[in-house]
């Protein structure tokens, strides 16, 4: 057996842990993978060429952007975020909590892809948390801006990790019913995406815990 | 019918017009690499069905040059002060979240009369890509909202979106690259030297040991790819049916279920899930971009635990 194209992957992590730029890490372990691999240069190439093709609509959810930038121009996240100090209730944790519960139901129906960084989080749900903890302790630093904005980013992807699954027509549990078949094993996707519902329970309540948390210690180190 | 192609003509024109308007910009130093850069992106949108693999790879080869070496500046396009959007956002009140609230209602209330009414009976979409026509449909209707009543400049929202873009950089297009990657891996057989080595680890007849190192797998091999999909059918074939449930008995439907979802917890937790854990960072301008990884990261270990603990007590009762 062949092990030299595990040098793609060492590539890979060294680059990532040394903070190189990703562009080059990418690009380097692909043409290096696939040489080490024995295929002809050109092949190798064309291999990755066509996938960057084929992988052509993760590109398009950028098309919300003249839309967020407009509204931008016009104080759409002032308003967020006054909105937000105008709601007596309206806490840091229970924010972002009640935005991951959303988002797992969004995407337990189906509709993962009507909300995303791009989409909620950069327009809507940061500068809300934003101003929900400025709110509860004062200013905030910009490294406690940062950590607020990375944790609203994270709601988004664990609601929508473990929302998903829950849904019978989605790519993964396709891919896991169609791997099953190959070997003999028929599943319906129902039987599948029941077995989503345990850690879609779970995930919610680890995650609400860990915000709770999180909002307790920013308010503990602003005093 | 509304095919993939058609979807990609508008984001295509788009990145055009980010990389005509970007030329102009001589507030960048640097804004010939911008250009160049969002110009790659719209030949790829437009006609990368046309230049052939090869030519493909050439551009991605463009495209990671003009990224890698710092060839791409921030754009500064000529926008409302952070006074006026105050000012602005206190005389237009709430309804300043209706043009953002189209995207996604578009999107929502299409998927769901797409698929659930006679509408969608004809099968005038692709299969599967409804929602994205809808997203689009929205942005346009957003955008039309927002010319009939807030009267930006014609060329404001290009100019807007291209200074997100630029700000973005190159880790927009940085998913695209790594899930090419991904399939560089599968075609090196990098998957299957994986595999084995996983399947040469386990003690025979240890449940919780084998569930573990399946779990473990998963995350781990989705760590490295960024994308459970890749991890799934290669441990599938190196533990999962082997041992769990040829083996040990396991129910398929349990192990096969939760053992994609201990995949997601690696998902998490690595920045080759770019489009997850790095544009993020890019799009909220964090100064680490790793802080997402890190913020999802207790959450992510506990829930493996948790699945862990599912397989061994739900597949094999």
């Amino acid at each position: 057996m062949n092990y030299w194209p595990l040098v793609g992957i060492l590539m890979v992590i060294a680059g990532f842990a040394m903070r190189m730029n990703p562009m080059l890490v990418v690009t380097g372990s692909a043409l290096v993978t696939g040489l080490l691999a024995g295929l002809e240069p050109v092949k190798v190439l064309a291999t990755f060429g066509k996938a960057f093709n084929d992988n052509r609509i993760i590109a398009v959810v950028w098309i919300v952007l003249p839309v967020i930038g407009s509204l931008e121009r016009f104080g759409l996240q002032q308003r967020a975020a006054s909105l937000v100090r105008s709601l007596h209730g309206a806490t840091l944790s229970r924010l972002l909590t009640a935005y991951l519960a959303y988002r797992q139901v969004i995407s337990a129906v189906g509709l993962h892809s009507t909300a995303g960084h791009a989409q909620t989080v950069r327009p809507l749900v940061a500068p809300m948390a934003l101003a929900a903890a400025a709110r509860e302790q004062g200013t905030l630093t910009d490294e406690d801006a940062d950590s607020v904005k990375a944790m609203a980013a994270a709601t988004d992807n664990v609601g929508l990790f473990f929302g998903e699954d829950v849904f019978v027509a989605i790519g993964s549990i396709i891919l896991i019913q169609q791997t099953l078949k190959t070997y003999g094993f028929d599943l319906a996707p129902f039987q599948l995406a029941v077995w989503a519902i345990p850690t879609a329970i779970a995930a919610f309540l680890v995650h609400a815990v860990r915000l709770r948390l999180f909002s307790a210690r920013l308010r503990r180190t602003s005093r | 019918m509304i095919t993939l192609a058609w979807i990609y003509v508008l984001p295509g024109i788009m990145f055009a017009a980010f990389a005509v308007l970007g030329l102009g910009d001589r507030a960048n130093p640097r804004r010939f690499g911008n250009s160049a850069f969002w110009g790659l992106m719209a030949l790829s949108l437009l006609v990368g069905d046309r230049i052939g693999d090869v030519g493909n790879g050439l551009l991605v080869l463009g495209l990671a040059g003009l990224g890698g070496f710092n060839l791409l500046g921030r754009s500064d396009p000529a926008t409302t002060s952070e006074q006026q959007r105050e000012d602005c956002s206190i005389r237009h009140g709430n309804r300043l979240f209706l043009p953002a609230l189209i995207i996604p209602l578009t999107a929502l209330a299409g998927t769901l009369a797409y698929n659930y009414t006679p509408f969608g009976q004809a099968g005038w979409i692709e299969v599967k890509r409804e929602t994205y026509v809808f997203l689009t449909l929205g942005v346009l209707f957003a955008l039309g909202v927002i010319f009939a009543w807030l009267r930006p400049p014609a060329l404001a929202p290009l100019n807007e979106g291209r200074r997100l873009i630029d700000s973005i950089g190159w880790a927009a297009v940085l998913p695209q690259m790594l899930a090419a990657l991904g399939v560089v891996f599968a075609a090196a057989g990098v998957g299957d030297i994986i595999g084995r080595f996983a399947g040469s680890i386990i003690p025979d007849h240890n449940l919780l040991i084998g569930v573990t190192v399946f779990a473990v797998g998963m995350a781990l091999f989705t760590m490295i790819t960024g994308n459970a999909f890749a991890a799934f059918p290669i441990m599938a074939s190196a533990i999962g049916v082997p041992v769990l449930i040829q083996q040990d008995h396991g129910d398929p439907a349990v192990i096969g279920a939760v053992g994609m979802l201990a995949g997601f917890c690696g998902t998490l937790m690595t920045p080759m899930a770019a489009n997850f854990n790095l544009v993020p960072a890019a799009l909220l301008e964090l100064k680490d971009q790793y802080a997402v990884v890190k913020a999802q990261i207790g959450t992510a270990l506990p829930l493996l635990v948790f699945n862990i603990l599912v397989i061994w007590l739900a597949a094999f009762r």
